[in-house]
Parts: C-alpha cells; sequence; structure tokens
C-alpha cells in the first residue's frame, strides 16, 4: 500500500481501488497503474503525506493512499537530501 | 463596433459557419496554470490571483482591453483537469464551453493554458478541449522559468501535434502576449485546418488521455524542468514536525505584530492628517447646521473608519504574500489534522484562511469542497473568521482599553496579544460549531482529502500592487457609500426634532429615544445606548460601527471636543468595551455575507439560521464576559 512506503522511498502504483469520481480525479493527477510514486513529506501531525508523481507535489491522507497498491522499487530516484531516507527493507505490498 | 482593422471577409465562408468574427474567447486550463494572471495581463482588470489551485471559482467577464482589443469578451474559467466535472467548479467550466451558462455568451474560441514546468499532465487536458472543435490556441504559460530550470519544448512540433497554434508566454511577465493577437486577428475560421491531421484520444478516459499526451510530449521534444529541489528543501523545514508548525504560529504572531506596530502609528498619523483637513474645510462653511452636518455627521464619520486604510492594506499585504508564495497550501496540509478532528478537511482550511480577509470572496472559494455537506458547513462557519471589517472595530477599541504594556523586552504587546486572542476566538468558534454541524445535521461520510501543493513562487510587487489597490479601492468606497450615507442618516437622526431651531440635547433626539428604548436590552451587556445604535447600523457592515461612534460622540456637546478613543473612555465601563469586543467577533454583522450565503445556498434559510446562531452566541458571550469583568475588577 503506498500508505506503507517510507519518507524518501519510491513505488510504482500497480491498482487504485477508490469510488469512481475520485479515483478519476486522482488518475488526472497522475496516478494511474505504472507511475512512479515517491514519498516526499508527512504533515507535522503525520499525516496526510506529500507525495510525488509526475513532476506534481500531492498530498493524500493516510486512507486515500491505504486504497493505492504499490510495489516498492529498489532504484530509486536520488532523494538523498531528505531527511529519514531509509527505505524500508522487504515491504513488498501485494 | 467601429471596428476599423476588421473588414468582413470577402471570401465566401468556409465549410464551417463559424466563420464571422471572433467575439467570446475563454481562458481554459489547470488549476494553478495561470489563466487568472494572464486574464488580467489581457483585460487589464485586477482578478485576484492566488497561488494555490482553486482561486477562480465562478466565470468572469472583460473586455480584452490590455492588448486594445474591447471588442472582445474574455472570460476567465475555474481550473479544470478534465471535463467531467469532478466538483462544483468543473461544471462551470463545462456549462461555459458548452454555451449551457445562462448570461454568458458561448465562446467562439478558446486560450488554452498549460503549465510548462508540468506539460505532460497538463496536455491530458487538451484532448477534450480540442475534441470541442472550436479554433484553439494553446498558451505555454511560465515558459521562462521552465528554461531556467532547464527544461526544453519545440513549441513547432507541438503545434503540428496539436493541429493547433502554440505559443510560449509568461503570464506575469507579460511576455509573448503580441502571439496571442497575432491569433485572435487572423482567425477567421478557415485557417483553423493546417494541413496536419490530429489523432485525439478517446475522451473521458484517464488512462488513454495520459497515454496521448506521453507520446505527444515525448515527439515534442519536452524535458521537464529539473525537479522543483529547493521547493522540496524549503518543505523539508516549513511541514517539519516540530518546525512547520513554529513557523507557521511565528508567521501569524509577526503578522498581527506588524498591523500593530507599524499600522497603528501610520494610522493615528491619518488620522490627525484628516482632523485637520475637516477643521480646515468646514472653516469656509458658516456656523450652524450646515457646518454640524458636513464636521460633524460626516466627516468625522467617515474619517473615523478611514484612519484604518494602513492597517487594512498591510494585512491585505500579508495575506498576499501568503497567498502569492504557495505557503497556504501548506498551511492547509498542517491544519488538515485539526480540521479532521471536526470533520472536515484541509480543503476547508483555504477558504477559512481567506475569510481573514473577507468571507464573501472565502465563500464563494468553498466551490472548491466537493462534499455538499462539508461545503455547506464550511459557508455556515466562515464568518467566524475575522474579517478584515472587524479590524476597525477592533483597533479602536483596543486602542481606547487596553493599556500598550509590553512583554519579553518589547517584543509581545498587550494589546497584540489581545488582538490575537480575538482572532482565535473567531477561529475556536468556528471549529466548534462547524463540530457541532458536522455530528448533526450534516453528519456525512469523510470525502478524501487531494490537494495539489504548487511550486513556491515569489511574490510580484504588481500583484501584490495590484492587490492591494483593489481592496483599498473596496474600503474607500464602502466608506464613501455605505458609511457616508449611514453617519448621514445618523446625524440626521441625532438633531431631529429642532428644539426651538435648534438641535435637542442628544437624549432627547429621535435616535437618542429610540437608544434608550433599546437600552434596557443591551444594558446586561455592559453597552450603553450609542452602542446599542452602534450595533444596529453595523447589521450592514461591521466597519459602520466605528463610523457611527465617531458621528454619536461627535453630535455629542459634551465628548464633542474630545477625541473618539477618549470619549469611549469616559462613556463605557471597561467590562462592556471588552464585551463588545466579543460581541463582534460572532456576530454576523454583514448583509453582504448574508447575501452570498443566500446565492450560495439558493434559500434564505440558512443565512437566517446562521444570523440568529450567531447573534445568540455572541449575546450570551458578551453577556458572560461582561459579568466575569465585573467580578474580577469591581
Amino acid at each position: 500500500m503506498l500508505s506503507e512506503l517510507e519518507v524518501g522511498s519510491t513505488g510504482i502504483i500497480e491498482s487504485v481501488n477508490l469510488p469512481p469520481g475520485v479515483h478519476n480525479h486522482l488518475m488526472y493527477m497522475g496516478f494511474l497503474p505504472n507511475a512512479r510514486v515517491q514519498v516526499l513529506h508527512r504533515a507535522p501531525a503525520g499525516d496526510p503525506t506529500v507525495y510525488a508523481i509526475d513532476g506534481l507535489e500531492i498530498a493524500l491522507r493516510r486512507e486515500t493512499a491505504q486504497a493505492i497498491q504499490v510495489r516498492s522499487t529498489r532504484s530509486t530516484q536520488p532523494a538523498a537530501r531528505l531527511p529519514r531516507t531509509r527505505r524500508s527493507l522487504s515491504k513488498d505490498a501485494e | 463596433m467601429s471596428e476599423c482593422c476588421t473588414p468582413a471577409p470577402y471570401k465566401p465562408p468556409a465549410p464551417v459557419d463559424n466563420s464571422q468574427a471572433l467575439r467570446t474567447i475563454a481562458l481554459i486550463g489547470p488549476p494553478n496554470s495561470g489563466k487568472s494572471t494572464l486574464f488580467n495581463r489581457l483585460t487589464g482588470l485586477r482578478q485576484k490571483v492566488a497561488n494555490y489551485p482553486g482561486v477562480t471559482v465562478e466565470q468572469r467577464m472583460g473586455a480584452m482591453a490590455g492588448i486594445g482589443r474591447n471588442d472582445l469578451t474574455l472570460i476567465d474559467l475555474p481550473g479544470i483537469y478534465s471535463l467531467d466535472p469532478f466538483s462544483e467548479d468543473a461544471r462551470v467550466s463545462v456549462e461555459v464551453l458548452e454555451g449551457r451558462m445562462p448570461n454568458t455568451p458561448k465562446p467562439d474560441a478558446i486560450l488554452l493554458v498549460l503549465d510548462s514546468l508540468h506539460l505532460t499532465r497538463q496536455l491530458m487536458l487538451a484532448a477534450p478541449v480540442l475534441a470541442l472543435g472550436l479554433p484553439t490556441m494553446v498558451l505555454l504559460n511560465m515558459s521562462d522559468l521552465m528554461e531556467m530550470r532547464g527544461g526544453e519544448i519545440d513549441p513547432l512540433r507541438l503545434a503540428q501535434e496539436l493541429g493547433a497554434p502554440v505559443a510560449r508566454i509568461s503570464a506575469a511577465k507579460g511576455t509573448g502576449l503580441e502571439s496571442i493577437q497575432l491569433f485572435l486577428n487572423r482567425h477567421r475560421g478557415e485557417d483553423a485546418n493546417l494541413a496536419v491531421t490530429t489523432v485525439l484520444p478517446v475522451v473521458g478516459n484517464a488512462v488513454s488521455a495520459h497515454k496521448w499526451a506521453a507520446q505527444v510530449s515525448a515527439r515534442t521534444g519536452y524535458r521537464a524542468p529539473l525537479s522543483q529541489a529547493a521547493s522540496r528543501r524549503l518543505d523539508a523545514v516549513l511541514l517539519h514536525r516540530f518546525w512547520g508548525p513554529l513557523f507557521f504560529l511565528v508567521v501569524v504572531f509577526s503578522v498581527f505584530e506588524v498591523v500593530f506596530s507599524i499600522g497603528q502609528p501610520l494610522s493615528d498619523g491619518l488620522g490627525d492628517v484628516l482632523a485637520r483637513a475637516g477643521a480646515y474645510v468646514t472653516g469656509f462653511l458658516p456656523d450652524g447646521w450646515l457646518r454640524s452636518l458636513v464636521l460633524d455627521g460626516a466627516w468625522k464619520g467617515v474619517s473615523s473608519v478611514l484612519v484604518f486604510l494602513p492597517q487594512i492594506l498591510l494585512l491585505f499585504l500579508f495575506i498576499g504574500i501568503l497567498e502569492d508564495s504557495g505557503y497556504l497550501a501548506r498551511a492547509a496540509l498542517i491544519a488538515d489534522r485539526v480540521m479532521r478532528s471536526i470533520g472536515l478537511n484541509g480543503k476547508a482550511f483555504i477558504p477559512l484562511l481567506s475569510a481573514y480577509a473577507c468571507a464573501v470572496p472565502a465563500i464563494m472559494a468553498t466551490r472548491t469542497i466537493e462534499n455538499k455537506r462539508d461545503r455547506l458547513a464550511t459557508i455556515l462557519v466562515a464568518p467566524f473568521m475575522t474579517c478584515s471589517a472587524r479590524l476597525p472595530v477592533y483597533m479602536l477599541f483596543i486602542a481606547a482599553f487596553i493599556p500598550p504594556i509590553a512583554f519579553v523586552h518589547g517584543l509581545v504587546g498587550l494589546q497584540t496579544l489581545v488582538m490575537l486572542g480575538l482572532y482565535l476566538l473567531g477561529f475556536l468558534a468556528a471549529l466548534a460549531t462547524a463540530r457541532l454541524l458536522k455530528s448533526s445535521i450534516l453528519k456525512s461520510s469523510q470525502t478524501p482529502f487531494i490537494l495539489e501543493l504548487p511550486q513556491y513562487r515569489m511574490p510580484t510587487l504588481r500583484s501584490l500592487g495590484l492587490r492591494l489597490w483593489d481592496r483599498g479601492g473596496v474600503f474607500l468606497r464602502q466608506a464613501g457609500s455605505i458609511i457616508l450615507a449611514v453617519t448621514l442618516t445618523l446625524w440626521v437622526l441625532a438633531n431631529f426634532p429642532r428644539h426651538n431651531g435648534a438641535a435637542p440635547e442628544l437624549t432627547q433626539s429621535i435616535i437618542g429615544r429610540l437608544g434608550h428604548w433599546m437600552e434596557p436590552a443591551i444594558a446586561p451587556l455592559g453597552f450603553n445606548w450609542k452602542i446599542g445604535i452602534g450595533l444596529i447600523s453595523s447589521v450592514l457592515a461591521r466597519e459602520v460601527m466605528v463610523g457611527t461612534m465617531g458621528t454619536l460622540y461627535g453630535s455629542d456637546p459634551q465628548t464633542q471636543s474630545l477625541s473618539l478613543q477618549t470619549a469611549l473612555r469616559h462613556d463605557l465601563p471597561l467590562g462592556g468595551a471588552v464585551a463588545l469586543m466579543v460581541f463582534f467577533a460572532f456576530a454576523m454583522q454583514c448583509t453582504s455575507t448574508m447575501a452570498v450565503v443566500r446565492r450560495e445556498t439558493n434559500s434564505w434559510r440558512w443565512p437566517v439560521l446562521q444570523f440568529a446562531y450567531m447573534l445568540v452566541l455572541a449575546y450570551g458571550a458578551a453577556f458572560a464576559v461582561n459579568w466575569a469583568v465585573h467580578l474580577l475588577w469591581m
């Protein structure tokens, strides 16, 4: 799940399971299958989270990100300047 | 329409029958692509522009005077991602484009504005727009920024791919606009179909639209600018767990500190100038009722409101910087957690923040909230946010009643703290009311929160200047119309019935009798009858309160020679003064807001309910505060 990726890590979107209106909106913002998404920041309260996708920065709440299935990638884009860029080791979301 | 340079085409009309001269042009583009900035450029108008998605929530029209084409009407539409409507403002765009919007002509041509920084994704909108079949020009906005950051695009190739003219522009700097001129001058409908075959994707399907957009941008050699490293580094601090909220609080606090420490002296100076000017001008009038009308009635009333112009402008300057820089979206993100606890989401926070300036545009901005119940709840609580019309009232009573004590080596003033407290009070009332509404009559399931964070931008002086000019104009017009009318009416009511040809004692005048008649109702709040009159007249607009005080104390021989602040101190106990500020924090004293709520909710039920609720709350809180001050100090 997208919500499980840690800050600094990158994933590839597999599917989005949300009601049609929201789903459509997210797709036009770039949340499409095979799109690469990077976790940028979490809001001070820990939620929502800012994701970089398709050159944009989009904030989503946890429950929305939970409905987006991703597979994590090892070959991440350089994200070394971000704080806490520890990547989860073997969190392969199904 | 004496247009010398556009003679009727002598060629037989092209097969398509839209070959007449263009009349109406629509500006379309995704949110935050710079449509409103371009609209301002092309029309010379001052549309509100900010760096967050969803600023324009209804279509606006203007003649294209900015490029000397007064014969053309330009329509600015809310930003859309696609033509499948998802939220209210997207629906507005679709209706205008299809000519189904009442009182809005169907556009004959389209200017499609795309943000060059994110061209691939923005091109997804090009497909359904081109499929409308109207003459369309594609404008690659912020192309200067894109190049500066290492991006690349070949406009000619793109024009071939799209079958539409393409130009690189910068709406913020005003470059590239001559290509729009060319497009509008040349376009007669016959050169629309160049020898290009454009293959559009299936309309209404995000996957195919994205695929198409990606292919087009690859074929035209688009290279996205390098990542927004600076913006992200800034966010690493501004969204930091600890520094983020701290920065937010510091920003809010310093806004008020500056409004006080710089605004107050400016305001005092302006007051001096106005008082002298009034005395000088009325020196030419004979002593008598006319002089009293001009000086005590009109001039004192209006100038008591005018003196707050510096503070209002400072407040709008700060709000403008926050909006234009892109920080506002981050504030919404930080606030999402709080908003969620009351059943709303961070998107509702943006209208609420702009309600600090004025509730009217804020209520219109709620159209970006997709969920109807969330939107209604936001509309109902927005007037609790401390709008700029409350500022004159607060400033007057704080300056008169709160001593200028400073703490922490003069960094923190008691007056600033009281002001912040009042702002906080309004905010808390909004939160509590929203919570109440969302857990009762407006209960709904949580809607997803999807917020696009724009890149940080340096606010341009032009944009800030236009904004101040605009808001200053609104404030001055208000002072010259409503407030002038109210103060003149009050003067008449305070000077009649005539007593042996002279003005009556104030208590014997019509207004005095009216005031004394209603005094029992407001006495428990610590208010005197003059305040009571102010409460009634300020239902029109909050700052009328200050003008009313100016006229009433100016008409009273006992207080005529004193400054308004001193007069108030003589006439009103501390409990009443604090209670009055609290009353204004809660009460809905604004007919413009009620009108806009009526329009947006399509019924009188909500504004009436809102007015009654806020009045009851204001009365109760003022009563409690007056009582508490009495207990503590007496």
